[in-house]
């Protein structure tokens, strides 16, 4: 891990409600979470707890109510004027804060209408403005490097659950991410599928990339992360290096949620 | 990427040693003989009935098929069709974002339109834009409720052509926006998420990843709607403009006291333009569909997928209900 003077990503007492007055649902309660630049962050937490939640505000998918998330030193969906008084940033600017986070989801999410490769190259030719010969070699250069160079042609439809994640993080890797989140990017895979995604994941670990990623798979999360983060009822129970959290749990909640797990 | 080969690889190979296919006795089905037997007694009957009677006139239609009249009613016909089915869909696609904004004035305007055009008769419509010089003898361009900077005689500016195609297009639109809406629906709010999260903006989420994949959805009930356009063309003598091919025709068959085979010589126009339509919208549907039905993509793209090469087999085979006159409705 680098240690550089500006994080990754700096959330701050970040909350999150749904909806308005009674129904109103206090989902994040608090969040405080730090990553480092080249880090890789493991969340970990029970089903509701708000894991989503939490990474979808890291990349403004998600409004937050109160906070504030800092990206590479930058404030995500906002500025401050000379009067130090918060405006709301335009869209297409927010549009651009997201197209240096990638993001891989749990049902992939592949456009359905492009095959491997133009799915890879839409977004480079769309948002960077890149030609589409360019962005065309760098996106079977990425498939080649999630082992898909034999798949450049295929629909999503014809691709096997590992493929199109693999192809998901590709089209992510395509915009040149500083940050990479994955909300449990393994757990609609077929169990013999997981490896290969994984595989790819750990990869791209080492080459640097900084990661946040929810997950249970405990194995990636001792192998792979610097830094362990669970989760319970929207707040952050317990945090630190996996071998701390994940083999000398304090909180009982921890403690429970690692039983059932492992 | 130290990556061993997926489990799936051998699917897409080339397909080497292929088994040899079984070699059975099908079912005997003596009922399936007998009712196409049936079946083909009573089309002859039909064919012979219109044949051979001669109050049906077959020279005169032969004659008056190929009349310069109706052949340039029929033109009248597809430029009002395909003109105001163009203006419809335009329409329709603004009336369906509309209706999705979050904006409750868009909204309302969307929703308030379609109840309009919807909820009122067609000829009627067409009447009232027949009508609209007399209701409304000048137009002008200007400030709203300010000064006017040009002014138009209405009669110069909607002739009586234009007011059949508007009033065709509006009318379609509100249709149309329907089944844009519900196409738009149709598409996995995922995909637009994905793609916001690749930092799109969403105007391009909608042209380059929602409109592209509800158009699968959109298209049938769509081409099924020009069909209809094509017959309701027919209804523009309301406004009154009477070039296209049911007056034409009908005028013909009234001068020449044979109305019968006039109104067969439309139908048949009516029937030869449905049936290249019908075509035409088999190979758009194919085309929205690739990605999705596996099989359509194989012309296109080829790829080296077994998958696709066993669907060409599939369809060679000619058992799938792949031929263009299978799902269309008129
Ligand atoms: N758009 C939304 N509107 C209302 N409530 C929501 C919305 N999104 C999430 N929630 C609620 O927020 C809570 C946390 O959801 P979240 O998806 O973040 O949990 P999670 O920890 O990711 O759970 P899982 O492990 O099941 O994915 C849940 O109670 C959920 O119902
Ligand atoms: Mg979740």
């Amino acid at each position: 891990m680098t240690t550089t003077t500006t994080p990754m990503v700096e959330a701050r007492d970040v909350h999150k409600v749904f909806g308005h007055g009674e129904g109103a649902l206090h989902v994040l309660r608090g969040v405080d979470l730090v990553v480092p630049k080249g880090s890789v962050t493991v969340v970990l937490g029970p089903s509701g707890s708000g894991k989503s939640t939490l990474l979808r505000c890291l990349n403004e998918l998600e409004q937050i109510t109160a906070g504030s998330v800092h990206v590479d030193g930058e404030l995500l969906g906002y500025r401050h004027d000379a009067k130090g008084l918060l405006h709301r940033l335009h869209p297409r600017k927010i549009a651009a804060q997201r197209s240096r986070i990638g993001m891989v989801f749990q049902r992939f999410h592949l456009f359905g209408h492009m095959t491997a490769l133009e799915n890879v190259a839409e977004a480079p030719v769309q948002v960077r403005g890149l030609s589409k010969a360019a962005a065309r070699a760098r996106a079977a250069e990425l498939l080649e490097r999630v082992g898909l160079s034999d798949r450049v042609d295929h629909y999503p439809a014809q691709l096997s659950g590992g493929q199109q994640q693999r192809v998901a993080i590709a089209r992510a890797l395509a915009m040149d991410p500083e940050l990479m989140l994955f909300d449990e990017p393994t757990s609609a895979l077929d169990p013999e599928l997981v490896g290969e995604v994984l595989a790819v994941m750990q990869d791209l670990a080492r080459s640097g990339m900084t990661m946040v990623v929810v997950t249970h798979e405990i194995g990636f999360a001792r192998e792979v992360a610097d830094h362990v983060v669970f989760m319970d009822d929207g707040v952050v129970v317990e945090q630190g290096p996996p071998a701390q959290v994940l083999d000398a749990p304090s909180e009982p909640r921890l403690r429970e949620f690692l039983a059932h797990v492992l | 990427m130290a990556l061993t080969t997926a489990p799936g690889a051998a699917v897409g190979g080339p397909p080497t040693d292929l088994p040899e296919p079984l070699n059975a006795r099908p079912v005997p089905r003596p009922g399936r003989w007998l009712s196409a037997a049936v079946m083909l007694v009573l089309a002859a009957m039909v064919v012979h009935a219109l044949v051979t009677n001669p109050n049906f006139r077959w020279d005169t239609v032969w004659l008056y098929l190929r009349d310069v009249n109706v052949v340039r009613g029929v033109g009248w016909t597809l430029v009002l069709t395909f003109g105001s089915m163009a203006i419809a869909v335009v329409l329709a696609v603004l009336l369906a974002i509309m209706r999705r904004s979050d904006n409750p004035v868009m909204r309302s305007v969307s929703w308030a339109y379609i109840w309009f055009f919807r909820g009122t008769p067609i000829y009627t419509q067409l009447v009232f834009w027949g009508l609209i010089s007399v209701l409304y003898p000048r137009l002008s361009l200007g400030v709203p409720f300010g000064p006017e900077f040009f002014v138009f005689d209405t009669r110069d500016v909607i002739t009586a052509f234009w007011a059949a195609l508007v009033g065709l297009a509006l009318n379609e639109a509100a249709y149309l926006a329907e089944i844009v809406r519900a196409g738009l629906g149709s598409v996995d709010p995922g995909q637009a998420q994905a793609a916001r999260a690749l930092g799109m903006t969403e105007p391009r989420i909608l042209r380059r990843i929602v409109l592209p994949q509800a158009m699968r959805v959109i298209v049938p009930p769509t081409g099924n709607e020009t069909i209809s356009m094509l017959k309701t063309t027919s209804l523009v003598v309301a406004v009154p403009f009477t070039l296209e091919i049911t007056y034409a025709t009908s005028a013909i068959g009234t001068r020449t006291f044979q109305p019968i085979p006039l109104l067969i010589v439309a139908a048949l126009w009516y029937l030869l333009i449905t049936s290249v339509l019908m075509v035409g919208q088999y190979y758009v549907e194919r085309y929205y569909g690739r990605g999705f039905d596996g099989g359509a993509t194989g012309g296109r793209r080829g790829g080296p997928g077994g998958r696709l090469s066993r669907q060409a087999a599939i369809r060679g085979a000619g058992t799938t209900k792949d031929d263009p006159f299978a799902e269309v409705t008129p």
